[in-house]
């Protein structure tokens, strides 16, 4: 995973909320183990069946092409679990997402993959949205995770909240698995104590073998 | 102090709390399907790190395989590669899997709990949504992604924020032909589709201690439906009863030791939770979905809302809806024509629910034009259906009946509609073309379904003549 200091990207809008994993990345027909994130993101939203696409789908305006970062409502990934939903936008280039709030495992799937997910309360949110709209892809934002700070055209800089434990997980690029290993003995200690507490949990065996 | 149920389970499991303030909770169970483990498995292979409990590791093949009959893993072409990577992940890490071809193969979520796997107070982890469908056994059960599930598989321990606690409390006896998707959905539309964002959620009250296990586990999955982290309810006798006998379930000694430990499994008098809900449902209705969220719902001699009765932040989404679904405000749900019905997935393919099924459809035949199918949820549930010759009533009524797996609610088996199709499905997810481009999905019970596919409309199952 890629640390996270600073992205620089045209900000979309996508004004709708609770938009979910399927719309995100869903399945097609072409799925495979090696699956082209790229063309899955919001494929549905971004092609006809033939194959064209959608022109007043808002990746497919021509100012948002190449957009890096995307602004959106409430409960953003919401659904299914399917990471694809966090790898097809970091496949696009796409590397914050500015919300009102996220969906719980969204959320997570975001952090595991260097993806920063911004919470703007909502003023701050229809604020930011309209400023977006207004700026319409004609000049970038940076967002700065160290100075929680998103600049750009348009208006003031937005100051940003984010769990300090979160914001050093991006910065840093921390192995998620290699975080966990250094409680290796407190999980070895747990594990003998449940063998004894609730040895049923310790053991999963099939009594018909 | 009096504690909820969930912390009493949370507490016995924290191994720690890691730098970055989550809590380590140990996993008892993890079960894997194919759609994400061959990640998950070579993430582990690239960085060397070895599967720490493949004991107490659970694979199930279901999201991509083929329901025809005589399937095999070659039928839907584009699971054959998922199936496979699956089967040699595990066999190299020494993982039992319930392949496609296994006696007890089916959806991990019906397949755990009917083995076993699924024990009260234990906690389980799934790289699938509905995870917490295992909540009915009074399990603590979480949805995860794909590097989580490396992660759990490396440390056997999910790195996760304590979640906060609500209770719903749904009381009254539920009226003829009405059952916990019933519920379920209504709960949807009440608290909407975040309204159970960050908490864990436990379902208690008169309505829950009469329901069987089966609709339990309906209710706990569409737990995340509301974005519920996680759901479940407390064990009691009826869980018990479920339970003894089943292959991986403790016996004698240690069943009795691990059955006085379960009667412990409630919340306390007293004990605080951060949210409290409470649903009347004795004069509840059935219900369906008429939008492409699982919380546009009405009753099912309801009508597609008018713009001015809904919220006014949910009015976009409403009409992106109603053009989507091809239906104007103030259209009576009952009446529209339907092309397709689903029976099955992890939320309505158990035994029980095939039989209500069965109730209705015995003896009449699926309208013309109208494309009919059950899928149970394992082999298991097909092995018992067809002893009691369910299959038969299903079958002479002109229905498809397939080969256990996830099938047509997310259409990753090939299973899908045709565009324009409307679809009255007991799946969990209405979402703009889950069941196939431009298909227009409803969400029901088995019971409306079944009385659907009969009447080729949407029906109120509760005017099928000839039933009581």
């Amino acid at each position: 995973m890629q640390p996270f200091t600073t992205h620089t990207g045209i900000a979309a809008p996508l004004l709708v909320d609770d938009m979910n994993t399927d719309q995100i990345a869903p399945f097609l027909p072409s799925r495979s183990l090696k699956d082209d994130y790229k063309v899955m993101l919001f494929h549905r939203q971004r092609f006809r069946e033939d194959g064209s696409e959608i022109p007043d789908f808002v990746l497919n305006k021509p100012q948002f092409r190449s957009a890096g970062i995307l602004v959106t409502g409430n409960n953003f990934g919401a659904g299914s679990s399917r990471e694809s939903a966090v790898w097809s936008m970091l496949a696009n280039n796409i590397r914050v997402i500015i919300a009102k709030s996220f969906a719980d495992i969204y959320r997570e799937n975001c952090l595991q993959n260097g993806l920063l997910p911004i919470v703007l309360d909502a003023a701050a949110a229809d604020a930011f949205i309209a400023r977006v709209v207004s700026v319409d892809g004609t000049a970038p934002f940076t967002v700065d995770l160290v100075a929680q700070r998103i600049t750009g055209p348009g208006g003031s800089d937005v100051s940003f909240e984010i769990p300090a434990a979160d914001r050093t997980r991006l910065l840093e690029s921390l192995d998620d698995i290699g975080m966990t290993m250094k409680h290796i003995e407190e999980i070895v200690s747990f594990e003998k104590q449940a063998a004894v507490a609730q040895p049923w949990l310790q053991q999963a065996v099939d009594r018909r073998r | 102090m009096p504690r909820t149920l969930f912390d009493k389970i949370w507490d016995s499991h924290r191994v720690g709390q890691r730098a970055d303030g989550r809590d380590l909770l140990y996993i008892d169970r993890h079960v894997l399907h194919e759609l994400h483990a061959h990640h998950a498995f070579a993430q582990l292979e690239k960085q060397g790190r070895p599967v720490r409990r493949a004991d107490l590791t659970f694979a199930v093949q279901d999201h991509t395989v083929a329901t025809k009959p005589g399937r095999d893993e070659t039928t839907n072409p584009t699971g054959t590669a998922f199936i496979k990577a699956m089967r040699e992940g595990c066999r190299k890490n020494g993982i039992r899997l319930f392949d496609v071809d296994d006696r007890e193969q089916g959806i991990c979520h019906v397949v755990a709990p009917e083995v076993g796997l699924v024990l009260p107070g234990a906690t389980h982890a799934v790289p699938d949504s509905h995870a917490s469908t295992v909540g009915g056994l009074g399990a603590l059960a979480f949805g995860c992604g794909t590097t989580e599930l490396a992660h759990i598989l490396a440390t056997q321990v999910i790195a996760m924020k304590r979640p906060k606690r609500m209770r719903v409390r749904l009381d009254g006896a539920l009226g003829a032909h009405v059952s916990a998707k019933d519920i379920a959905l209504r709960l949807i539309a009440e608290l909407g589709v975040a309204g159970a964002r960050g908490f864990a959620v436990e379902y208690t009250g008169s309505a829950i201690a009469a329901m069987p296990i089966e609709q339990r586990m309906t209710l706990c999955n569409l737990n995340i439906e509301m974005g519920g982290r996680s759901g479940f309810v407390a064990p009691d006798d009826k869980t018990f009863a479920w339970l003894e006998g089943r292959p991986y379930v403790p016996q004698g000694a240690m069943w009795d030791r691990a059955l006085a430990h379960w009667r412990t499994l409630a919340s306390d008098e007293g004990a605080e939770f951060d949210r409290e809900v409470t649903l009347d449902c004795a004069e509840l209705e059935p219900q369906i979905t008429w939008g492409t969220d699982p919380s546009q719902v009405v009753g099912i001699s309801g009508k597609v809302p008018d713009v001015g009765a809904i919220d006014s932040n949910r009015r976009a989404a409403a009409e992106s809806a109603f053009a989507y679904m091809g239906l104007s405000p103030g259209t009576a749900l009952a009446g529209l024509p339907v092309h397709r019905v689903f029976i099955g997935s992890c939320t309505n393919s158990r035994l029980p629910d095939l039989e209500v099924a069965a109730t209705i459809v015995k003896g009449r035949r699926v309208a013309d034009g109208v494309f009919a199918m059950v899928v149970p949820g394992s082999s298991s549930v097909k092995r018992e259906a067809e002893a009691a010759g369910l299959d038969r009533i299903f079958r002479d009524a002109g229905f498809f009946w397939g080969e256990a797996g996830c099938s047509m609610c997310a259409g990753g088996n090939g299973d899908r509609g045709e565009p324009g199709e409307r679809i009255v499905s007991t799946t969990n997810r209405n979402f703009e073309n889950r069941q196939g481009p431009k298909v227009r999905t409803h969400l029901a019970s088995p019971a409306t379904a079944a009385a659907s596919a009969i009447a080729g409309r949407i029906a109120d199952v509760r005017q099928l003549a000839g039933l009581t």
